[in-house]
C-alpha cells in the first residue's frame, strides 16, 4: 500500500503512455461486457422453448398442386405417408415451429371488435397433428371430436375452439381464469377450451421477445382449404430414415407437386436452420473478443517492457538500497493494477453509455451489473498475466547495474 | 532525404521484428474487419438506382373502412386492389408500375425438367423502363399487353440458363402452374440491392431484414395476367376483412399491391401527392375509407431508409468492427511511442548533430507510415478473407459482398490515414526530445 504514492508519481511522468493504455482497457471493458451480453442474449434465444416433442417430429411442406384438389392430395399424403414403417401419425398442419410465420393475427376480446390489443400467431391442424406436438396440457381439456371444425374462407373455421399459450392468457386476461373465454380476429370467433404450457411462434426472433410465445392451435378439419404443410410423428431413432423414405415416397404419392425442401425437415434441423444466424453471430462475437484480449495483452506486455527497460537503472539502485525482488515484481504489479483499474471506472462509463446506445436501436435490456464486475475481473487478470513476463524481468535486474554507468 | 529515413525506417523496424510484426497485426487485424463490415454496410445501404432514384416515388394511402379498429399513424405498406387500381388508370405520372409478388409454379412443356417452384412478378410495362432493367434478348411487353392481359412474359436470366440454358429463348412458351405464357424478353443478370420495389413491412421486421436483398423474380407478366394465371396463391401485407377465396384478394379487404410512380420534377411531385389527398378524400367522401389525411408519397431512398432496410445484425458487427479498429489503434500508438522513445538516445545525438525536430518528425512519421502500408496490404487482405467468409453465411446478401473499386481505394486510404494518425501523436512526442538530457545519460 505504502508503493501506491510512488507508482502514481512515477506514472505522471508518463501520461501519454498511462492514458492509452487506460483507454485501450476502457474500451476493451465496454465492448467486452456488451459482447458477452449479446452473446448471453443470443444464446438464450437460440435456446427457446418450442413447447413440441422436436425430436419425434418432422416437417414436410407441398406447393405447387392444384387448390380446388388439396382434399384429395391432404388423403393421399396421410394415407401414403402412413404406410411407411415406424411412421406414428401424419397431420395437417399450417406451419411448424422454427417454419414460415404464416398465420399472424390481431386479436380482440372486444365484442364490437374495435381495439385490437394482441398479435397472436396461430397453428391450425386437424387432430393428428395436435397428438403428434404433444402439447403440454395446463389447463382446461384438449378438444373432442366434435371441436375440429371445417375452416372457412381458407383461414379458420367460424366459430373455431382453440388452445392457447400460458403467456398469452397470462397477457390477455391478466389474474383470471382464461378457459371458457371468447376473442375475435375480424369476424371470426374463437374461445378458449385449453391452456398449454409453451408453443413458441414459428419466427420467434421476429417478435419482441415478450411475445415469442404468444401462439394458439386452432382446432379444424382441412377440407379443401387447407394443406400442403403435414406434421409427421416418428420414433426418434427412426425420424432421420422415416423421413428419408417420406421424401422418396412423395413423387409417388403425388407426382405434381413440388416439394419446398427450405420448408421441410426434421424439427431438430429446423430449428438449426432457424439459428444458424445467430450462431454465426455468436462467433463473430467470440472471435472479436479473443482478438480484443490479445491486442490488449500485447499493448500492455509491450508497454510494460519498456517501461522495465527504463527504469533498469532506477530498479538497480532500490535492489542496492535493499528492496527484494519481490519489491520490485510488486512495483510494476501495483502499476498495472493502478491503470487497469482507471481503465476500469473509465469502461464502465462507456459501457453503460453503449448500452444506452443498443438498447435504442436493439432489443436488449439493461446491462446487469454482474457483468460489469466479471468484465472487471477479466480485465485485472488479463492485466497481471500481461506484466508478468516484463516484471519478472525487472524483478531480475541485479543491483549492480546501479554502479554502472552512472 | 526522404530515400534515406525510408532506409532506416526499414532498418528499425527490421531491429525488432516481434514488435513490429506486432503492430502490423494490429493494424492489419483492426482494418480487415472494419473494412469487411463496411463493405458490406456500404453495399447493403447503398443506392439500388443511382441517379435515378429520386424521381421514382412510392403512393401509399390508407385503405381501411374499419373506423378505431387499429392505430393508424403511417398508412399500411401496400394498397388494396380498388385503391391500386384506381391511381394507376388515371395515369397521372410520367411512368407507373403496379407490382406484386407471388410464388408460382413453373415449367416449360418443351423442356425435361421436373417443375419447380418460382416466384412471379405481375406488374406493368413501365416496370422496366422506371426501374432501368436491362434486356439481353427482346424486350418489354406493350401497355397495350397490359389493357388485353396478353398471356407474354419476361423471364430472368437465371431462369433462361436453368431451362434454357442461356440460348435466346424469345418466343417460347413458359408454363405458369396450369397456364402457358410466350416469352417476349429475356433479362441480363440483374441483382438490385435491396430488391428495392418489392419492399415493404421493415418496421414490423425486428430488424430481419436480410430477405429484402433476396434476388428479383424469375418471371414477369402483364398485372391481370399474373393475377389469372396464379389465381388463389397471392399473400396479403395485411386484411381488414377475411378473403373470400383464399389467395384471391381481388375485391377483398386486403392490403397487397404495390405502386411506384415516376415524377420528373418537383411540380408533378406536388401535383402527385395533392392528387393522392383528393383521392382519399373523394373515397372518404363515398365512404369506402376512414383516413383521408393519411397518405404518402415517399421517394426511392426514403422508403428504403423508412423500412430500415439495412439488417440489425450487419449494423452490430460494423459498429463492433469500427470499435476494434479504434483499440488498435490506441495500441499501436502506445507500442509507436514505446519504440520512438525507447531510441531517445539516438535521437538525441541527431538532434545534437543539428538534425532539426522537423526531421526527426518527418522520420518517425514515415517509420509510422511503413508500418501503416504494410498492415494496409495485411487489411486488405484480410478484407478479402472476411469477405470470403461473409459469402459463406447463410443469408439472401451473400452473393453481393465484393470489394468495389471505391471500397478498395478506402482501405488504403483508411490504412494510410489509420497509421498516420497513428504515427503522429508519438512522432511528435519524439522530436520533443531534449538532446541535452539524452546525451547526458549515454
Amino acid at each position: 500500500m505504502m508503493q501506491i504514492r510512488p507508482i502514481l508519481a512515477a506514472l505522471r511522468r508518463h501520461r501519454i503512455a498511462t492514458f492509452l493504455i487506460a483507454l485501450e482497457i476502457a474500451l476493451a471493458c465496454a465492448v467486452l461486457c456488451n459482447a458477452c451480453f449479446l452473446i448471453v442474449n443470443r444464446i438464450h434465444a437460440m435456446h427457446v422453448v418450442s413447447g413440441v416433442d422436436e425430436k419425434s417430429l418432422a416437417y414436410l411442406v407441398l406447393d405447387g398442386y392444384d387448390r380446388g384438389r388439396t382434399n384429395d392430395l391432404n388423403a393421399r399424403i396421410i394415407a401414403g405417408l402412413s404406410a411407411i414403417p415406424g411412421v406414428k401419425g401424419v397431420g395437417v398442419l399450417n406451419t411448424i415451429p422454427f417454419g414460415d410465420n404464416s398465420s399472424i393475427n390481431g386479436i380482440t376480446i372486444d365484442p364490437a371488435r374495435q381495439r385490437y390489443s394482441h398479435e397472436i400467431n396461430t397453428y391450425i391442424g386437424d387432430a393428428a397433428s395436435l397428438r403428434a406436438l404433444n402439447l403440454r396440457l395446463v389447463a382446461g381439456r384438449m378438444p373432442t371430436t366434435d371441436d375440429y371444425r371445417s375452416i372457412a374462407n381458407g383461414f379458420v373455421p367460424r366459430d373455431s375452439m382453440v388452445l392457447i399459450t400460458r403467456s398469452l392468457a397470462d397477457s390477455v386476461w391478466p389474474g383470471e381464469n382464461p378457459l371458457g373465454k371468447d376473442f375475435w380476429c375480424i369476424d371470426f370467433h374463437f374461445r378458449v377450451i385449453g391452456v398449454v404450457d409453451h408453443l413458441t411462434i414459428p419466427e420467434p426472433e421476429s417478435r419482441a421477445a415478450a411475445g415469442r410465445d404468444f401462439s394458439a392451435f386452432v382446432a379444424a378439419t382441412p377440407g379443401n382449404e387447407m394443406g400442403g404443410g403435414y406434421v409427421i410423428q416418428a420414433d426418434p431413432r427412426e425420424l432421420p430414415r422415416v423421413f428419408r423414405e417420406v421424401m422418396l415416397a412423395i413423387p409417388k404419392i403425388a407426382p405434381e407437386v413440388v416439394v419446398d425442401h427450405d420448408g421441410s425437415g426434421l424439427l431438430s434441423d429446423l430449428r438449426e436452420r432457424y439459428f444458424l444466424n445467430d450462431r454465426a453471430m455468436v462467433g463473430i462475437l467470440l472471435g472479436v473478443i479473443a482478438a480484443l484480449m490479445l491486442v490488449t495483452a500485447l499493448g500492455i506486455v509491450g508497454l510494460a517492457s519498456f517501461w522495465v527497460q527504463q527504469r533498469r537503472k532506477q530498479i538497480g539502485i532500490r535492489r542496492a538500497i535493499g528492496a527484494t525482488r519481490g519489491d520490485v515484481l510488486r512495483y510494476f504489479q501495483i502499476e498495472n493494477f493502478l491503470i487497469v483499474t482507471m481503465g476500469i471506472l473509465f469502461g464502465v462509463l462507456l459501457a453503460y453509455t453503449l448500452n444506452l446506445v443498443l438498447m435504442k436501436a436493439y432489443e436488449v435490456t439493461h446491462l446487469p451489473a454482474a457483468y460489469l464486475v466479471t468484465s472487471a475481473i477479466v480485465l485485472w487478470l488479463l492485466g497481471q498475466l500481461a506484466v508478468l513476463g516484463p516484471a519478472l524481468r525487472a524483478a531480475a535486474v541485479p543491483p549492480v547495474v546501479a554502479t554502472r554507468s552512472v | 532525404m526522404l530515400s534515406y529515413y525510408f532506409h532506416l525506417a526499414i532498418r528499425s523496424l527490421r531491429h525488432n521484428k516481434v514488435l513490429t510484426g506486432l503492430m502490423v497485426l494490429a493494424i492489419a487485424v483492426g482494418i480487415g474487419a472494419s473494412m469487411t463490415t463496411l463493405t458490406v454496410m456500404h453495399l447493403l445501404s447503398g443506392n439500388p438506382l443511382p441517379g435515378k432514384s429520386d424521381v421514382l416515388f412510392y403512393a401509399q394511402v390508407d385503405p381501411n373502412p374499419n373506423g378505431a379498429a387499429s392505430r393508424h399513424q403511417e398508412p399500411p405498406d401496400k394498397l388494396d386492389y380498388q385503391s391500386a387500381i384506381d391511381l394507376w388508370s388515371k395515369h397521372n405520372a410520367d411512368r407507373q408500375a403496379l407490382v406484386v409478388e407471388s410464388p408460382v409454379k413453373l415449367s416449360a412443356p418443351d423442356v425435361k425438367r421436373p417443375p419447380s417452384m418460382g416466384m412471379l412478378m405481375s406488374t406493368t410495362a413501365d416496370f422496366f423502363t422506371m426501374f432501368d432493367v436491362p434486356f439481353q434478348y427482346g424486350g418489354s411487353w406493350t401497355g397495350e399487353d397490359d389493357a388485353r392481359r396478353s398471356r407474354v412474359a419476361v423471364i430472368s436470366s437465371e431462369l433462361n440458363d436453368r431451362l434454357y440454358g442461356g440460348v435466346n429463348s424469345v418466343g417460347r412458351t413458359l408454363r405458369l402452374r396450369n397456364d402457358d405464357v410466350r416469352i417476349v424478353g429475356v433479362l441480363k443478370p440483374w441483382r438490385p440491392a435491396p430488391q428495392f420495389y418489392d419492399v415493404a413491412g421493415g418496421r414490423f421486421s425486428q430488424g430481419q431484414t436480410a430477405d429484402y436483398y433476396a434476388k428479383p423474380e424469375d418471371a414477369f407478366t402483364p398485372f391481370y395476367t399474373g393475377l389469372e394465371v396464379n389465381d388463389g396463391h397471392f399473400e396479403q401485407f395485411n386484411c381488414w376483412d377475411a378473403p373470400k377465396v383464399p389467395g384471391h384478394l381481388m375485391g377483398a379487404g386486403c392490403e397487397w399491391i404495390g405502386l411506384w410512380v415516376e415524377l420528373d420534377s418537383k411540380a408533378k411531385v406536388t401535383s402527385y401527392r395533392s392528387f393522392l389527398a383528393n383521392y382519399a378524400a373523394q373515397q372518404k367522401a363515398l365512404g369506402r375509407i376512414s383516413y383521408a389525411d393519411n397518405t404518402r408519397l415517399r421517394d426511392l431512398m426514403d422508403w428504403l431508409q423508412f423500412n430500415q432496410v439495412v439488417p440489425s445484425d450487419v449494423r452490430l458487427q460494423a459498429w463492433l468492427a469500427l470499435s476494434f479498429l479504434v483499440i488498435c489503434l490506441c495500441n499501436t500508438v502506445g507500442l509507436l511511442l514505446v519504440k520512438f522513445l525507447r531510441r531517445s538516445g539516438e535521437i538525441g545525438i541527431r538532434r545534437a548533430l543539428g538534425a532539426s525536430r522537423r526531421q526527426i518528425f518527418a522520420q518517425c512519421l514515415i517509420e509510422a507510415s511503413v508500418i501503416g502500408v504494410f498492415g494496409g496490404a495485411g487489411g486488405w487482405l484480410l478484407t478479402l478473407v472476411g469477405l470470403g467468409l461473409v459469402r459463406r453465411q447463410p443469408v439472401a446478401y451473400a452473393d453481393l459482398a465484393h470489394l468495389d473499386v471505391s471500397m478498395f481505394g478506402l482501405t488504403f486510404l483508411l490504412a494510410v490515414l489509420v497509421s498516420a494518425f497513428a504515427g503522429t501523436l508519438p512522432a511528435l512526442r519524439a522530436s520533443r526530445i531534449a538532446p541535452a538530457l539524452q546525451l547526458k545519460t549515454l
